[in-house]
């Protein structure tokens, strides 16, 4: 069986972050999965342990005080430890496919390994398959108007995969460890300041989410968008956003749903104050089950809603907050 | 300092966008084509560090077919001082590999102290270019910055990651890619639609930018195998509210095992 590479991101620390559950979900259903990572040195050992039981085989490490973990990000090389540390264990594994999340660093990992080795990278799989040795990545494009199946010819197939996007997962192995040596020739910005975001919620990621409840520019202020919150809260939801919500401060960037945003496909969206331009349904229209609230009975969300209710956000997302409550 | 500005022709989002089913690629006779707004944040950062002389010039660069010298056109318009456009057959459906390969080989000659593009187009989404183009010229990747701040020798920017908002900086040559969150671009002015038409525009072919047999010679590549398309969503049950709203909507979740 062919080894499938998965890049796992880790913290400063040497947490190793979720996305590598189902990316070494997806690598048990392709091959024999194994895993490399880039930490600070002596910042490895925890993250190993969590890659096994994640279903990594092997772990190829490279530990560097240029990773990005390095002195708490302070000083780092943004990228270099990383994209040496893939390539390293491509080296080394000879994987037959190379999966990385479509994060911000997975994608920036991504296309500097597939420049170094020369080959493209097939982006944004919502799920693979393989047939003999012939791996398929499987894409939805255009805010999932569309199902794309592609190949890749003549190189090992690079990938990043959707957050969120793969329910698979492997079962646990004891990881055999593969120490790497990195050459230190990568570049990378040098990181002069890490300000520590605190998680202000417990709320779900985005991102994989089974209900997600969202606010748009309908809500008016920052203060007003506390009540897509307590929606949120009442139905178990992570939240998002439209872009008009984000760009008048009501929330954070990262909430963002749609085309520029992130695409979720939960079994409920709820959205509150949002008209649904087209780029924000780009984001949200493969949703199991589409709910709007809006004053405006000619919002173009009214179209692929499967219940919509014409009417004052601010009064109906409170009644609807009592009625779940009172169904609880 | 010279500056170069990815950009990229694509469909208009504010339309229906389609695929050719049978190749996968795009039907670019089905929308209105634009420049991708992200690439025009891209060029406004590019055009603001004009305006505070730190940079003396700017120039636009595409990839894609002859209709793309439009989006080269506005570019031009915006302000920039030159536009470069990379189009041949043969670069037709070219994968990230390809394209990449082809800005890099536009790029290496053109003595430019920093590239800025747009972290991801809203046709592919794939967001890899960028690092690919600075791997391959060997420079330092400033991704998905939300903020740039362009100094003599220096680029600098914030970015935002899983649990920090990192400060980020290099020395030139270097190259940055940008978020939507950097600032709205500017719109033409009449003088600058005019000027426009005087501006020089370099076109290169597959060629000319060190990508021999393009989108299909030596090496690896990405095949489209299947396009499907799912069928459209129809609206379901809009009620106004009359008070009631509410409590017919958590009826409805119960009854659907959502709540
Ligand atoms: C390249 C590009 C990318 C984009 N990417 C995204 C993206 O990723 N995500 C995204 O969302 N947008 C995106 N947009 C922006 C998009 O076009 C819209 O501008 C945006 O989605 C509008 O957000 P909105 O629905 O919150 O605001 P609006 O369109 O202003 O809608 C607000 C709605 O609230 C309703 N409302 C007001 N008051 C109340 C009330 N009291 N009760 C109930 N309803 C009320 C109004 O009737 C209205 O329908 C993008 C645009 C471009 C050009």
């Amino acid at each position: 069986m062919s080894t499938i590479l998965v890049f796992a991101e880790t913290s400063p620390s040497g947490e190793v972050r979720e996305s590598a559950a189902g990316l070494l979900g997806l690598a048990a259903k392709l091959g024999e999965p194994a895993a490399v990572i880039a930490t600070a040195p002596g910042a490895s050992s925890g993250a190993v342990a969590r890659l096994g039981e994640l279903g990594a085989a092997t772990v190829a490490v490279g530990e560097s005080d240029r990773a990005a973990g390095g002195a708490g990000a302070n000083g780092a090389l943004v990228g270099a430890a990383e994209t040496e540390a893939v390539v390293a264990a491509v080296e080394a594994l000879s994987p037959a496919a190379v999966l990385l999340p479509n994060s911000s660093t997975g994608r920036e990992i991504a296309g500097r390994v597939a420049a170094r080795l020369r080959v493209p990278v097939a982006v944004d799989l919502v799920d693979a398959t393989v047939e003999g040795e012939r791996i398929t990545g499987i894409h939805s494009v255009f805010g999932g108007a569309y199902t794309t199946e592609s190949v890749v010819d003549g190189g090992p197939f690079v990938a990043t995969v959707r957050l969120g996007a793969i329910e698979d997962r492997a079962a646990a192995a004891s990881p055999a460890t593969h120490e790497l040596t990195l050459p230190g020739d990568a570049l990378g910005p040098t990181v002069t300041a890490a300000a520590p975001v605190a998680k202000t919620s417990s709320r779900p990621e985005l991102q994989g989410a089974p209900i997600v409840v969202s606010g748009g520019r309908g809500l008016g202020s920052k203060e007003n968008f506390e009540l897509v919150g307590q929606l949120a809260d009442a139905l178990g939801a992570a939240l998002g956003a439209s872009r008009a919500a984000v760009d008048a401060g009501y929330v954070e960037p990262s909430a963002q749903v749609g085309q520029t945003g992130t695409t979720v496909a939960p079994q409920l969206y709820v959205a509150v104050g949002i008209s649904g331009a087209i780029q924000h349904r780009a984001g949200m229209q493969t949703a199991k089950t589409i709910v709007a609230i809006n004053t405006d009975r000619d919002a173009p969300l009214f179209e692929i809603a499967d219940f919509g209710i014409v009417g004052d956000l601010f009064t109906v997302v409170p009644q609807l907050i009592d009625e779940i409550g009172k169904r609880k | 300092m010279r500056i170069a500005v990815l950009i990229k022709q694509v469909p208009d989002t504010w339309g229906e966008r389609k695929l050719d089913l049978a190749t996968g690629r795009l039907d670019r006779d089905a929308s209105d084509r634009i420049i991708d707004e992200i690439g025009e944040r891209a060029l406004e950062v590019a055009l603001q560090a004009r305006d505070a002389k730190t940079a003396d010039e700017v120039v636009v660069v595409t990839m894609g077919p002859a209709p793309a010298a439009e989006a080269v056109k506005k570019g031009l318009s915006m302000g920039a001082d030159s536009g470069i456009h990379i189009s041949d057959d043969a670069l037709a459906g070219s994968d990230t590999w390809t394209t990449a390969e082809a800005l890099a080989g536009a790029l290496r000659e053109g003595g430019f102290d920093l590239v800025i593009a747009g972290n991801e187009s809203t046709d592919g989404r794939g967001g890899v270019v960028p690092a690919m183009v600075a791997e391959l010229l060997g420079l330092p990747l400033l991704a998905e910055l939300d903020e740039v701040t362009i100094g003599a020798g220096e680029v600098s920017g914030s970015r935002g990651v899983d649990d920090a908002i990192l400060t980020v900086s290099a020395p030139l040559p270097a190259l940055v890619s940008i978020t939507e969150r950097t600032p709205e671009p500017r719109f033409p002015n009449l003088r600058g639609i005019m000027g426009a038409k005087k501006k020089p525009v370099a076109g290169q072919d597959s060629s000319a930018v060190g990508v021999e047999g393009g989108a299909a010679g030596p090496g690896a590549h990405s095949v489209v195998t299947a396009t499907a398309e799912r069928p459209p969503r129809s609206a379901g049950t809009i009620v106004e509210d009359d008070g009631t709203a509410a409590a017919q909507l958590a009826e409805f979740l119960a009854k659907n095992r959502l709540i």
